[in-house]
């Protein structure tokens, strides 16, 4: 059986000024929030149990149960954080999402904030991304004017204050407690858990904090029903999720299918790797899930088998490399990346992402000396579940599988440089000269 | 080897010690196993606690006792096993013990018994290494270096690391006291959550992120912090601000490795050369437990001791640094006496016959007094009380070296004597309510200041406070300030009543909670009525009163009977049981039984010649109210000195007797609550104690005192034990009337701050460099209509002199001027001869005119 496309957040993304309230509305846009209105707000959040919904942003927790494990009401405020924090190298969803459709984000969050009696809610996004905050909060402003935000949401008594909230530019406030931390303008460092956001989450008290794709998922869920939404994807991973392909790709850019989809039938829709180039190592959902090869392309894109093979969903960001693509180097960047946005909390991730990359950065120089892999190998070992919250654990997944897939390469580290074994030259669309490290100096 | 003969008689002691404190039966527990070992503990103890309870100690760098749990350096890891169901379940990962809760039938592993938490810590060892300098050798925590210590029991023996490590540059300034070695730096956060959660100074944290994580500070400008920069100089950083803080010294104690240390003990001494005695620190009235390591006969570092009941584990900074003043270069070694107007080195007999032949003569023409001075411990003061007594048939004795009042002597004699332990630090750490009325807790009572923070952060109490602004410190204890112009407290404390508006009423109604307590200190003598309305206040709340004095002996002076109208044990003098009960311990006939005088009336009879002798403790001139009088009295009079430092009192003595440090001997210091601090002697010594120079001068006097060594004095201690006569009367004064001011004038507030130029101070220039800068605090409304605005500079002056000092504006009644008691540029007894609630001029100083002061001054 083939996985054709089941395009609902990206349905409209084609249309003439796909982000404005109008044209969302033409495609039936705040339909599930006039539902919800209507509902109960249990009734909301049982419909959204039922619908299976995950969390889209890595963990793919359930939905409707993150929300039910807020205590009971006490009068006190509640609070809705989307976690619009998107930096993962090779992820790229819910920024396209901003961009083209961001009234669905704000439509979700209102059924959300009703289903669990938030009156305000907070999006906290890359401080980078200063195009879709602008688009985010043109989207709040025209929600606000409409009636759909703000006091008396659409005349029933619902208040509902939205704000758009910037970062600074640290991966580690994607982790949801450095997020609030970061949003009550703490330093951006994990906290201490328990207690959980659930209970003590922004300014201690009660709160949801959910990925943008996840909040957005909702009004279809409301549209459609739960039935619906179930009836796409796999028994336990159900429901629609954007798939972003990038690399090595022909057509690179958002697929929006069934979860369960693998990767051969999305590189079928998009035209292939890159032609005259074969598929050598893949991610299935960002940088920190374990690398595949050419052997996972029929693994199902569900969490469960994923797990099952080894690695991640993640958020579903398929970062292909063709095979003029050195894994030293790729592993190098990456781990680059870990140790520039270690947030130094926790001793593991901070000395461990030094020691990474200084080992890995000798081997790409082919530079390695004996014992390197032995490093490699241990001191990931030492930093997986060792560190204080999961994104050491991250660091240690492109490491560990690229040794696990493809170690020779890293052997060849001893005695040959990464760009005499695969020029860099070779991996580019078109032809360019590598610029100089000096060159690049202070550019970040 | 101690021999103890059985006493006759009832055996109580003068100041019974507290009775060891009652851990509280847990309400609910918790059942588990650690290696093994099954053990229940309270609910909500964690995994590292228990382990430790056990003996099972779990290598750690960011976890403290005294902490909120980080789980920073995850160096505790253990493996972990909890029940579902009928089975255990292991937990996926290894857990941090130091932020682990034990939960029923939980089971434990630890290094001991699991390889992979075995593994687990050699890994983290191993990473906290890679970038950690192995500068050991010359590192001041080397040899009691936690990371030390647990790379050898927990890490590898070699290093896997081959690549460049991460420097920086060396050492950072924090200030003039404590200085960073960011590469030894480990991050476990240790000190910036002391300085965040126990001080409440934050003005370190961390910066940057990742690798290139470190400690650095803050921009005091940005936390809206102004004026109360330190002294001394330091480095700059980004932000180019000082770190400032009065217990900063801590941050050294506990930081694990050796990234902070402090400038007066770096590069001086190996640990392991060192002999350490447990100690009691001299600086104040709180009674901390410290610590002294010494080498060869020199004391080269303080350390705080681990007492919960007192100070935990944390002192200030001038408990910690200010102790080169025992071993000054200009220490009094040789007795000396004066022969045709010039003190002459001599021996101890003969300065003894001098002194007692003096004295003699004295007594024949008008009498002797005592004036002990309030820093001594209760050993020394009771042979002054008995001295005076005994030997010199008077009762003109007081140790009150400070601005004192009949009023406070009569407080002293109905509230405090012979109260021993009525509040103490842990009544504080639950008290609903705490009023401070003539008391800075941070200034004047370091420890006070800390223990407070901690309870109210627990218990939620509110802080009030009678004064004239709310300082940084009360602040920091989220207080209430009830806003006194000086002079006008005990009004204020007369208007806390139930109903009251606004923070009078809000006070009335905390101190009516049960536990409530209000701390006066000992300014509220300079403020005629304070006291007494402090005590109708206590009455009228319910709350119980307290008084919380500055210097170390004032409290065990009370109790020896250092005051004119007071016996030892709270026995009035004007009692006559009291008087037998006293002449019967002593074995004497009778004691004097007309009233002493005090220390101002002493000094002015001694002035006029009507008092002919004065036996001087260790008491500085210009910390008394009227320096000017005291140097008369002190030219007029035959002069007996016994001091550890030259002095103004030296100076002008016939006969200077050199005693001991409190380094040199063993005594008894007596904390504001009423509890013995005992504390060993320290050094080697050939110094005699005050008792036992007293009781050789006795004995010259030809009435010996029986007090020739401390066994003879606690013997004499241990069987008096308080006064159960009829207490004396409450004191009754009436407010005055706040003095009338004109557009020139101000009110004089004032009080000493924890730093300055106090004698006990000197020889550290780098704690002397962390002190608050002087300046003087006006209300806008005041610096408007002298046109200044804040850093420029006003004129203080009265009759007698004048300072001049950088305007710091702050929230307070207009018309009042406040500046700093004792500082180095900012004498106030000395200068102006005015205390507290006293009138003096207040102009703007133009830039020249402050220069011509600052020369005048100097």
């Amino acid at each position: 059986m083939t996985t054709t496309l089941t395009p609902v957040l990206s349905a409209s993304w084609d249309a003439d000024h796909s982000w404005s309230l109008s044209s969302y509305q033409r495609t039936g846009g705040y339909r599930g929030l006039r539902k919800a209105l209507s509902m109960a707000p249990a009734d909301i959040i049982a419909m959204v149990k039922d619908s299976g919904l995950r969390g889209r942003g890595g963990a793919g927790f359930p939905a409707g149960m993150k929300w039910s494990f807020l205590p009971a009401p006490d009068g006190g405020p509640r609070y809705l954080v989307i976690n619009a924090d998107e930096s993962e190298p090779g992820t790229c969803k819910d920024i396209p999402l901003i961009m083209a459709n961001p009234h669905s984000l704000l439509e979700g969050i209102a059924i959300t904030s009703f289903a669990i009696g938030c009156h305000h809610a907070f999006i906290y996004i890359r401080g980078e991304v200063l195009h879709a905050t602008r688009r985010l909060q043109h989207a709040v402003a025209e929600a606000y004017d409409a009636g759909l935000l703000g006091t008396n949401v659409l005349g029933t008594g619902f208040d509902l204050d939205v704000t758009v909230h910037a970062g600074a530019g640290a991966y580690i406030c994607g982790e949801e407690t450095a997020l609030l931390d970061s949003l009550e303008g703490l330093r951006g460092q994990p906290r201490l858990k328990p207690p959980f956001p659930a209970v003590a989450g922004l300014y201690a008290r009660p709160t949801v904090v959910n990925n943008v794709e996840t909040i957005a998922s909702v009004p279809g869920i409301l549209r459609g029903g739960a039935a619906w939404f179930a009836a796409m994807g796999t028994e336990r991973s159900q429901g629609h999720g954007l798939f972003s392909l990038s690399g090595h790709v022909e057509r690179p850019g958002q697929y929006e299918a069934p979860l369960g989809i693998t990767l051969r039938e999305l590189l079928e829709m998009a035209g292939g790797v890159r032609q005259g180039h074969q598929l050598k190592f893949w991610t299935p959902g960002g940088s920190s899930t374990p690398i595949f090869t050419a052997e996972h392309l029929d693994v199902p894109l569900d969490y469960e088998s994923v797990g099952k093979a080894g690695s991640m969903l993640g958020t579903r960001a398929l970062q292909i490399f063709d095979e003029t693509v050195s894994v030293v180097r790729a592993v190098t960047r990456w781990l680059e990346f870990y140790k520039h946005e270690s947030c130094g909390k926790c001793t593991p991730c901070r000395e461990g992402t030094y020691w990474l990359v200084a080992v890995l950065k000798r081997l790409e120089a082919g530079e390695g000396r004996p014992g390197d892999l032995e490093v490699l190998a241990d001191s990931t070992d030492n930093i997986l579940g060792r560190a204080f919250c999961p994104l050491g654990d991250a660091a240690c997944s492109p490491v560990q599988s690229g040794l696990q897939y493809f170690r020779e390469e890293f052997e060849a580290g001893m005695h040959t440089p990464a760009d005499v074994l695969f020029p860099p030259e070779k991996s580019s669309l078109f032809a360019y000269t590598p610029r100089s490290r000096a060159q690049l100096a202070g550019v970040h | 080897m101690t021999v103890t003969t059985p006493r006759s008689g009832a055996a109580t002691p003068l100041v019974p010690a507290a009775p060891p404190a009652t851990e509280p039966e847990p309400t609910a527990t918790v059942t588990f196993s650690i290696d093994g070992i099954e053990t229940t503990v309270p609910k909500g103890t964690l995994v590292i606690r228990a382990a430790e309870q056990l003996g099972i100690q779990i290598p750690r760098f960011c976890d403290h006792p005294l902490l909120a749990p980080a789980g920073a350096c995850r160096q505790c890891l253990v493996e972990v096993w909890a029940p579902r169901g009928d089975q255990l379940a292991k937990f996926p990962k290894p857990q941090a013990s130091c932020t682990l809760e034990a939960t029923p039938g939980m089971v434990v592993k630890t290094q001991r018994t699991s390889p992979e938490a075995d593994k687990a810590q050699h890994g983290i060892i191993e990473f906290l290494l890679i970038n950690h300098p192995l500068d050991c050798p010359v590192c001041d925590k080397g040899g009691e270096c936690p990371l030390q210590n647990q790379a050898m029991s927990n890490g590898r023996a070699t290093s896997r690391f081959v690549d460049a490590k991460r420097t920086y540059a060396k050492p950072i300034n924090i200030s003039t006291q404590i200085l960073l070695d960011r590469e030894r730096c480990i991050l476990c956060q240790r000190c910036t959550r002391f300085q965040d959660e126990i001080a409440g100074d934050q003005f370190i944290d961390l910066q940057k992120r990742g690798w290139q994580q470190q400690i650095g500070r803050f921009d005091t400008g940005i936390l809206g912090i102004r004026g109360e920069l330190p002294v001394g100089e330091s480095s700059m950083d980004a932000s180019g601000q000082p770190f400032a803080s009065y217990f900063s010294g801590n941050t050294v104690q506990i930081c694990p490795v050796g990234a902070l240390t402090s400038a007066a003990y770096r590069f001086r001494s190996r640990p392991f050369d060192l002999v350490s005695t447990p100690s009691i620190a001299e600086h104040d009235s709180q009674g901390s437990a410290i610590r002294i390591d010494h080498r060869r006969g020199v004391v080269l570092r303080r350390l705080s001791d681990n007492d919960p009941a007192v100070n935990a584990e944390f002192v200030t900074d001038k408990d910690r640094f200010a102790f080169p003043w025992q071993a000054g270069k200009d220490r009094l070694t040789a007795p000396q006496v004066r022969e045709d107007g010039v003190l002459h080195a001599t021996s101890l007999t003969e300065a003894i016959d001098a002194a007692a032949a003096g004295l003699a003569a004295a007594l024949a023409k008008g009498g002797a007094a005592v004036l002990p001075g309030g820093r001594l411990p209760l050993e020394d003061a009771y042979a002054y009380a008995k001295f005076a007594r005994v030997a010199l048939r008077t009762n003109d004795v007081d140790h009150r070296a400070r601005p004192h009042s009949a009023e406070e002597a009569a407080f002293l004699a109905h509230h405090v004597a012979g109260r021993t332990l009525d509040v103490t630090f842990a009544d504080l750490d639950v008290a609903p309510a705490v009023l401070f009325v003539g008391l800075e807790p941070e200034e004047e009572g370091g420890i006070l200041f800390l223990r407070l923070r901690q309870g109210l952060r627990r218990t939620k109490g509110q802080v009030f406070t009678v004064a004239p602004f709310a300082s940084r410190g009360v602040a920091r204890l989220d207080g209430t300030l009830l806003s006194a112009a000086p002079g006008t407290e005990a009004e204020v404390l007369d208007g806390i009543a139930e109903g009251a508006d606004g923070p009078l009423g809000a006070a009335a109604a905390g101190l009516a909670k049960p536990g409530a307590v209000v701390l006066v200190g000992e300014r509220a003598a300079t403020v005629p009525g304070a006291l007494s309305a402090a005590l109708r206040l206590a009455t009228r709340t319910g709350a119980r009163l307290a008084w919380v004095p500055r210097r170390a002996g004032e409290r065990g002076a009370v109790e020896a009977g250092t005051l004119p109208g007071l016996l030892p044990g709270g026995r009035p003098v004007a009692d006559t049981a009291a008087r037998v009960d006293m002449a019967a311990a002593w074995g004497v006939e009778s004691l004097p039984s007309e009233p002493g005088r005090d220390l101002t009336a002493i000094l002015q009879a001694a002035a006029d010649g009507q008092i002919a002798a004065l036996v001087v403790g260790g008491l500085e001139v210009a910390d008394l109210p009227d320096p000017e009088l005291a140097r008369r009295a002190l030219d007029r009079a035959f002069v007996v000195s016994l001091e550890v430092l030259p002095s103004e009192v030296t100076q002008r003595a016939d006969v200077v007797l050199p005693v001991a440090p409190p380094v040199e001997k063993p005594g008894t210091f007596v904390t504001w609550e009423g509890r013995p601090r005992p504390f060993p002697q320290v050094l080697v010594s050939t110094a005699l104690t005050d008792a036992r120079m007293l009781d050789a001068l006795a004995d010259a006097l030809g009435t010996p005192l029986g007090l020739r060594s401390l066994a003879q004095v606690h013997d004499e201690l241990d069987q008096l034990g308080g006064w159960d006569g009829a207490r004396a009367e409450a004191p009754d004064e009436a407010a005055a009337e706040p003095p009338a001011v004109d557009e020139t004038q101000a009110v004089l507030a004032t009080w000493h701050l924890l730093l300055d130029a106090g004698r006990l101070q000197g020889g550290e220039p780098f704690l002397a460099g962390t002190a608050k800068r002087s300046a003087a605090r006006l209300s806008a409304a005041t610096a408007a209509a002298l046109c200044v605005a804040d850093d420029e500079h006003v004129t203080v002056s009265t009759d007698a002199g004048a300072v001049t000092l950088p305007v710091l504006v702050t929230d307070m009644p207009d018309r009042v001027v406040w500046v700093p008691t004792n500082a180095a540029d900012c004498a106030v007894r000395e200068t102006l001869r005015a205390d507290a609630g006293d009138v003096v001029r207040l102009a703007r100083a133009d830039e020249a005119s402050a220069l011509d002061e600052k020369e005048v001054t100097a």
